[in-house]
């Protein structure tokens, strides 16, 4: 099913493989339905979390950041966020966007975007 | 009065409340009315002309001299108004206010009506009217600054690299403290003061004058009585011209002649301004039951206050009165006493700092030599005043007498002496509960002792707890005793300052231990068995660091632990693309070589191709997935300009070409990169070689360099830097050959990459070390170290590979992935 046909209300959710596609402990930048969204693998357990792709201080690719202890460091000058709630750690950002995420059965990363944020510029 | 109040808060109505200003005492006021409950009352609007959240001033002395990141200095971030419902609009100026309306206008055309207002403006730098203060008679010359906001800090500090010379005109706190930090900026640094000696405001004479004295000690050229009268330069500023004749050169100028309360907004709506705008003791505007002032630009009795701790008293009151808690709180104004921060100079100052009368009594002492002054004023049997300079150990126990007005000693010397001998945790024992440690924020013992009770044992738990030591910084020390006092064993030292990485709780030489003796070859291994599970991401690349450096080739390499740089090989930039530099071997190459970089370049349109200041060629603006290929047509190994490590080796000519050449700079240049090149260090190592003193690949300035000096001899230099820092490298060691430069080189980096902090350049290790030590230990082989030295260095350079072979054999399918495409959608409610 594509996500058009979706109710603007529902929730879309995208497979976006298994989660051997993200080496642990990194993150990787995914490009879904047009938008950009950074997925996080935490070494050693396998819990995955997924945020808006950039920075908001200066636009860096969180997915390029260090990893670890669910926060994630920002590559371009360090700031920190919480994975799980977005939130910023000891800096002045914004809080990042935060995105469902599960692991299927068999290992699959399962991403969940609302309808109209997933299926951007239809409306 | 009464009227007032009921009309105020009439009916279960919100209201709003308006606040002009968001900074030191603007948001600490609306914090202390949402502590009291203030957003049942009010929607709390905020304008803040400066773009940010709300950050401590006071510690923009630190970041100007390094000593304190932007992020120390964040009080509250743009997210704490948001989840506290204010309305901030930050970067925005308010431009009018209409009293009849009761409305607030700001830029961009916002409009916010108010029930009720406050003044938080502040104050802006004053600068007197010299001649040449702008450039075609509009913008400020370049190279002339204010010192108020973070804005202007950023600016100063962007523009130290373009300047030799700074002048500060004014020698007040302020501009002391701008001194010091471009001082350690590497500046040579003149204070030109009006007065005939230095902070009169807060000091006499003698401790004016021996303040200066230890100033010139540390480096600072002091000018007294000199009024300057015009700034010389075109477009930038090229020095300064005195009313005396006489003229100072110099590129940069800090303007810090005080200040002036922003008062015209006030003014303008023809509220009562004096020197600021002026308020009661209920810190309202008379006339205006609906407006208050508060902060730098209010006026009280008569005083106008240009320090946190009584203006944050300020805020306190009036947050009581408008939350209705204590619907008359009234300020009565403030007994200014301050511990001051100035240039690293202990110094406290507290109420007069002359006799009134001849009825005062005035006891001084003064040891010139080593900087200490004190000096007390006693009147009827009460501290009146007091001044210590150069020892500020009494400043407890006198400030705690000052302020409660108690009766002093027969004994005056006492004062001076014995109670201060008695310091440290006896004379924090000594004083009452009531006793105030933090002046900015009003903390007294007795609170930081409930904060420890409460579990608060580190320092910074205790600090961010009670908010204590988080103004200006200076009580840190007697928090961090009556931590000692209240904790006893429970006690936890503030760790982090000794650590190797700040997650794992071990200094350098015990983690070093721990990881040998427990065999731990991964940074996951390592918070496993060293940090409690804990996995810190902020320790992970310095820990990464650190076992590749013990292990070599049985680390084992977890890649999560690197920096991106060190996941791709390639220098991450600001768009998330990246650059590829080759490494071309002492800056020599070939007429091939060169024709292979440009058919890449060209081949995958490369936005930049940059000779770089290493000698080498940047192919700058590559997306991560270009990479692997343009590293495999390339065939050439990576330069590893993006990593700590070895980095390059520049060469000037040297005897083979150049006509004063006496030492074979380029061979030597070539081998020693060849042989040492992308080695792991603590941080990057910069190297040149320089075929005879004129020096022109600058090798006494790198972190480590040789110069070929007539008789067929190498002087082999450490610790210089021509970066952040500029230092001049030492002379370890004078040889005749290539091999033993090559040798020495090796010896040092090998104990460099075993004693060093992470991130520490040379320029710090070498003079923490001292160059007497390196050599006796490096040349005399004074510990017996030498040979060992000499082999881990060997199995380190046989260890290396060159990183661009991953181009061949990636470590993960997606390293060099830029984006990934989801492989299907579907769909729930
Ligand atoms: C490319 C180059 C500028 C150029 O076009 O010439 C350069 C570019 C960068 N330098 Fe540099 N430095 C370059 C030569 C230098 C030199 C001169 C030299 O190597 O002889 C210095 C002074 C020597 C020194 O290091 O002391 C230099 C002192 C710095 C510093 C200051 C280090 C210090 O502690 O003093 C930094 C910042 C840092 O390391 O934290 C820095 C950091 C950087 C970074 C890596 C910033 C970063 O982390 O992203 C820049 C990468 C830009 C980018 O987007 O790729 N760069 N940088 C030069 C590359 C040389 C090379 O071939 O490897
Ligand atoms: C470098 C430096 C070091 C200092 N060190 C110390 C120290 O060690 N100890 C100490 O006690 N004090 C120190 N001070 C002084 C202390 O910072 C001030 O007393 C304090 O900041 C005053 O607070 P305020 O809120 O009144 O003014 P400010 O902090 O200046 O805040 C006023 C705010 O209002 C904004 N504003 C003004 N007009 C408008 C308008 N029309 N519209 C919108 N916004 C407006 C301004 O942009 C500013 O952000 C230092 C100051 C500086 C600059
Ligand atoms: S290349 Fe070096 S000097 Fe130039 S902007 Fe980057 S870090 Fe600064
Ligand atoms: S872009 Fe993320 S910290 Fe600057």
């Amino acid at each position: 099913m594509t996500a058009a046909s979706i109710p603007l209300d529902g929730m879309v959710h995208y497979d976006l493989g298994t989660i051997d596609r993200i080496p642990p402990g990194e993150g990787q930048t995914f490009l879904v339905a047009g938008r950009e969204i950074a997925v996080f693998r935490a070494r050693g357990t396998d819990e995955v979390y997924a945020t808006q792709a950039r920075c908001p201080h200066k636009a860096g690719l969180l997915a390029d950041g260090i990893v670890g202890d669910g926060k994630v460091i920002c590559p371009l000058h360090s700031n920190k966020f919480d994975l799980a709630t977005g939130a910023p750690l000891g800096n002045a950002c914004q809080s990042l966007t935060t995105y469902r995420t599960e692991i299927s059965h068999d290992r699959r990363v399962l991403l969940w975007l609302s309808a109209a944020a997933g299926w951007s510029g239809s409306t | 009065m009464m009227q007032a109040e009921s009309e105020l808060f009439a009916g279960p109505d919100r209201q709003r409340l308006v606040v002009i200003g968001n900074g030191m005492v603007g948001a600490r006021f609306v914090e202390e009315l949402i502590a009291r409950g203030g957003n049942d009352r009010y929607d709390i609007v905020m304008f803040g002309d400066e773009p940010t959240g709300n950050y401590n001033r006071i510690l923009l002395s630190g970041i100007l001299a390094g000593s304190h990141d932007v992020e120390d200095t964040y009080i509250n971030p743009l997210e704490w108004y948001e989840d506290n419902g204010i309305t901030l609009h930050a970067g925005v100026r308010v431009t009018a206010v209409d009293r009849d309306a009761k409305l607030v206008r700001g830029d961009m055309g916002i409009i916010e009506p108010y029930d009720v207002l406050v003044f938080a403006t502040g104050s802006s730098p004053f600068v007197p009217p010299l001649k040449g203060l702008s450039s075609h008679g509009t913008e400020m010359k370049e190279g002339l600054f204010a010192f108020r906001t973070l804005d202007d800090c950023d600016r100063m500090i962007g523009f130290v690299p373009k300047a030799t010379r700074a002048a500060v005109i004014g020698g007040g706190l302020l501009g002391l403290e701008a001194a010091r930090g471009l001082l350690e900026r590497g500046l040579e640094v003149h204070v030109v003061h009006l007065r005939s000696h230095l902070m009169e405001m807060q000091l006499d004479a003698p401790a004016g004058h021996l303040l200066k004295a230890t100033l010139e000690g540390m480096g600072v050229r002091v000018h007294l009585d000199k009024q300057t009268s015009e700034v010389l330069g075109e477009h930038r500023v090229e020095g300064l011209v005195f009313a005396d004749g006489t003229t100072l050169p110099c590129e940069m100028v800090v303007v810090s002649a005080g200040i002036r309360p922003n008062v015209s907004l006030a003014l303008d709506c023809g509220l009562m301004v004096e020197r600021g705008i002026v308020v009661t003791d209920e810190l309202r505007c008379p006339g205006d039951a609906s407006v208050f002032a508060i902060g730098e630009c209010a006026q009280h009795r008569g005083q106008l206050y240009g320090l946190v701790a009584p203006l944050w008293e300020q805020a306190k009151v009036l947050a009581d009165r408008l939350a209705g808690r204590i619907p008359d709180a009234s300020y009565t104004g403030s007994r200014v006493s301050t511990k001051l921060k100035v240039m690293g100079i202990d110094l406290a100052v507290m109420g007069d700092q002359d006799p009134a009368d001849a009825s005062d009594e005035v006891v001084t002492y003064s040891e010139p030599a080593r900087g200490i002054y004190k000096k007390l004023i006693v009147r009827d049997g009460r501290l009146g005043g007091a001044i210590l300079l150069g020892d500020a150990s009494a400043a407890p126990v006198l400030l705690q007498a000052f302020d409660r007005g108690t009766e002093l000693p027969d004994n005056r010397a006492e004062l001076l002496f014995q109670l201060a001998a008695a310091e440290g945790v006896t004379g924090i024992a000594d004083m009452p509960s009531s006793a105030q440690i933090c002046n900015c924020n009003g903390v007294s013992k007795g609170a930081l002792v409930a904060a420890v009770e409460a579990g608060h044992c580190t320092l910074k738990s205790l600090c961010d707890a009670t908010r204590a030591g988080m103004g200006c910084g200076a009580c840190k020390a007697q928090v961090q005793q009556v931590l000692e006092l209240a904790a006893g064993d429970r006690m936890q030292t503030d760790p982090s300052v000794h650590y190797y990485v700040p997650g794992v709780p071990l200094n350098k030489a015990d983690l070093v231990t721990a990881v040998r003796e427990r065999g731990l070859r991964s940074v996951s291994s390592v918070f496993a068995a060293l940090a409690g599970g804990h996995e810190d991401p902020g320790s992970k690349a310095g820990l990464a660091s650190l076992l590749r450096t013990i292990w070599g080739k049985e680390y084992d390499d977890e890649r999560d632990a690197r920096f991106i740089n060190d996941r791709v090989h390639a220098n991450v930039q600001k768009d998330g693309t990246y650059s590829v530099i080759p490494r071309i071997f002492g800056g020599v190459t070939t007429a091939e070589e060169l024709r292979r970089i440009a058919d890449v370049a060209q081949k995958y349109g490369v936005p930049m191709v940059k000779i770089t200041g290493g000698q080498r060629i940047d192919l700058v603006g590559v997306r991560k997935e270009q990479l692997p290929e343009m590293w495999r047509e390339l065939g050439m190994p990576s330069g590893h300009a993006y990593t700590k490590s070895f980095r390059t080796c520049k060469t000037c000519l040297g005897s083979e070409f150049c006509r004063y050449g006496v030492g074979d700079s380029t061979t030597l240049g070539v081998q020693i990169e060849r042989r040492y090149q992308g080695l792991e260090t603590p941080a990057k190592l910069k190297l040149a070689t320089a075929g005879c003193p004129r020096n022109c690949s600058e090798a006494t300035t790198k972190d480590v360099g040789a110069v070929a000096i007539e008789g067929g001899k190498w002087e082999v230099y450490v610790g210089g830097a021509a970066g952040a820092h500029v230092r001049k490298g030492d002379v370890l060691v004078v040889v005749d050959s290539h091999e033993a430069v090559l040798t020495y080189m090796g010896r040092f980096m090998q104990y460099y990459r075993e004693q060093a902090k992470y991130l520490e350049r040379t320029y710090d290790f070498v003079p923490r070390m001292g160059i007497e030590t390196l050599r006796s230990i490096l040349v005399d082989d004074s510990e017996g170290l030498c040979a060992r030295l000499d082999e881990a260095i060997d199995a380190a350079v046989d260890a290396y590979f060159d990183p661009w072979q991953e181009a061949v054999a990636p470590v993960h399918p997606s390293q060099f992935a830029d984006a990934l495409e989801p492989v299907g959608a579907g769909s729930a409610s």
